[in-house]
């Protein structure tokens, strides 16, 4: 009995082994390959690279402003998510708080519109904005992801405030706090756990996003996502440099998880359950 | 006293979060909607045109063939992501030694956006598998599977389950892990097989997170745009547009605003009701704990 039982786990095993192995495999053929010479990859994408080449890599960082749009991309997304978290932890506070019909409204209006696809609103959108778009696009962008990111993360704020007891802000009234202190030196710091779920939540969503910025960016203020794409549809053809560019592209983010891996996981988790 | 406490407090609070809300989602959805009843051309509009935006997007042909395309895409990969995603589940949550490192790995296409995955299997279809085939004389691969409608539905349909079955495997754990002990050991107890437990108490008292990924994988399904635009552009023949993309080159390739906001609100309104209907069919199927 104890055997069989084994042998099957043994069996689970190597199928898991396999499977996480084929689920990353993609990546290592990006790797493999962006050492590798045009010619060698046509060959044989598998083979091992004979003459190792640091040269794809300086030729696609420099082709797709490697550098710039990292910085570019670093800048809209911790602008965005710093604000989503200001603005959406006091509207949370505010809508858990005033306990009348008007909240129950808005938070039904904010639940709901997370149902409406960007592409219903994407077509006026870019005609309201454009005069915005054109003064400066990069604070253009962060106030849309302000916008867009509003609903969810008031909603993940919102369940958790529910849960602390109205008294603690009725001691700190009695006391003499004001509304502005109450919750920026009481109720704020114990949200640590939510606003780690809003955070990763929305920093994968924004650092990965191509739509928008697609729409909004122009050529000099380009992100990563949007820099590697153009760069692939330009350079497609010099393989050794098209892989260097891919790798480089997914090297932030994979290195930031590896590294945060458990928040990500129960960040992730906890955001997606409620 | 009660209520300028509240009006004070609303101005410091809610006054900023909800005016950002309402100028970017509220107002242009509202002025969408407003302008599939007019002539407007991206710019202006003269006159209210009634339905005849709608009734131009569904006299369209290929707009039907986008619409078939992107049901079977919503399908097949709802299935698949789920299906997968559960196995998973089951698989990182069986006590296995290195579970940590499967679960890792699992999850990693999730980290990265659909363009660049998108990209990275253009390589893989085009050039990595077809001079592979080649080495081995496989002849189902020979020629790369963007250069058909139906090996290219596939492409698109693996890398999406593959991107998004990690993500969804995520909730399945947490749904799994949320089943009391006591439970399973009664379940052991009365000689229930794996099998028998599975089907008979672990599915039913964690129907909530098939709730949660079928409704996040089918609104995925309907807005893929990203994977879409980088793995086939919609091609060969504009065979491969999923909705969104449809959309996209409708207005902004086409210049077609009119039909193309309409058919962006049919979009809202499918994702909508189907939705909907999904939400609440699965929520009466739900436990009481």
């Amino acid at each position: 009995m104890k055997q069989r039982r084994n042998l099957a786990k043994r069996i689970i095993w190597i199928v898991g082994a396999f499977l996480s192995i084929s689920y990353v495999a993609p990546f290592f053929l990006v790797l493999l390959n962006s050492f590798k010479s045009k010619f060698e990859i046509i060959a044989n994408p598998l083979a091992w690279p004979q003459v190792f080449t640091w040269d794809n890599f300086n030729q696609a960082i420099e082709k797709m402003n490697y550098y710039t749009s990292l910085v570019h991309s670093i800048i809209v997304t911790v602008f965005s998510v710093t604000a989503l978290i200001l603005i959406s932890s006091m509207l949370a506070y505010f809508l858990s708080r005033t306990k009348n019909k008007l909240s129950k409204v808005i938070l039904l209006v904010l639940v709901a519109s997370m149902i409406v696809p960007f592409q219903a609103l994407m077509i006026p959108f870019m005609a309201l904005f454009a005069p915005l778009v054109h003064v400066n696009n990069i604070a253009a962008l962060i106030f849309f992801y302000m916008g867009f990111g509003v609903a969810l993360s008031t909603f993940l704020y919102h369940g958790f405030i529910s849960n602390i007891p109205m008294e603690l802000d009725e001691a700190a009234a009695m006391d003499g706090a004001s509304d502005f202190t109450i919750f920026w030196r009481i109720i704020f710091p114990m949200l640590k756990p939510v606003t780690a779920t809003v955070a990763i939540v929305n920093a994968l969503w924004i650092w990965n996003d191509f739509l928008l910025p697609r729409l909004v960016l122009t050529a000099d203020t380009q992100t990563l996502p949007l820099s590697t794409y153009l760069f692939f549809g330009q350079y497609s053809a010099e393989y050794g440099q098209a892989m260097a560019g891919l790798f480089l592209a997914v090297l932030p983010i994979i290195a930031f998880y590896l590294v945060l891996q458990r928040q990500f996981i129960s960040g992730i988790s906890s955001g997606a359950v409620k | 006293m009660h209520s300028s406490r509240n009006l004070k407090k609303f101005f410091l609070f809610a006054a900023l979060p909800l005016s950002i809300f309402l100028v970017v989602l509220v107002i242009p959805f509202g002025q969408g909607l407003f302008q599939t009843f007019t002539n407007w051309d991206g710019f202006s509009w003269t006159k209210l045109v009634a339905f005849d935006n709608y009734v131009a997007s569904f006299q369209d042909p290929t707009f039907w063939a986008t619409l078939q395309f992107t049901a079977a895409f919503v399908i097949v990969t709802l299935v698949l992501t789920n299906v997968i995603a559960f196995g998973l589940a089951l698989l990182v949550t069986a006590k296995l030694k290195s579970a940590n490192i499967f679960r890792t790995f699992f999850f990693i296409p999730n980290l990265i956006g659909g363009v660049v995955l998108g990209v990275i299997w253009q390589f893989i279809f085009n050039t990595a598998l077809v001079s592979i085939a080649n080495n081995f004389h496989w002849t189902f691969m020979q020629e790369s599977w963007l250069n058909q409608t139906t090996s290219a539905f596939w492409a698109l349909v693996i890398v999406t389950v593959w991107q998004s079955s990690g993500y969804m495997m995520i909730i399945y754990i947490t749904g799994l892990v949320s089943i009391e002990n006591e439970v399973l050991e009664a379940a052991v107890i009365d000689g229930a097989s794996p099998l028998r437990t599975l089907l008979s108490i672990k599915i039913p008292l964690m129907i909530q997170a098939f709730t949660i990924s079928t409704f996040l994988t089918l609104r995925s399904g309907f807005m893929a745009y990203d994977v879409n635009v980088a793995l086939t552009g919609g091609g060969p023949f504009r065979t491969t547009e999923l909705i969104s993309l449809h959309i996209f080159n409708d207005a902004f390739k086409f210049g077609h605003f009119g039909t193309g906001q309409a058919k962006a609100v049919i979009m809202f309104l499918l994702v909508a009701i189907i939705a909907t209907v999904q939400v609440s069919l699965s929520k009466r199927m739900e436990v009481q704990r």
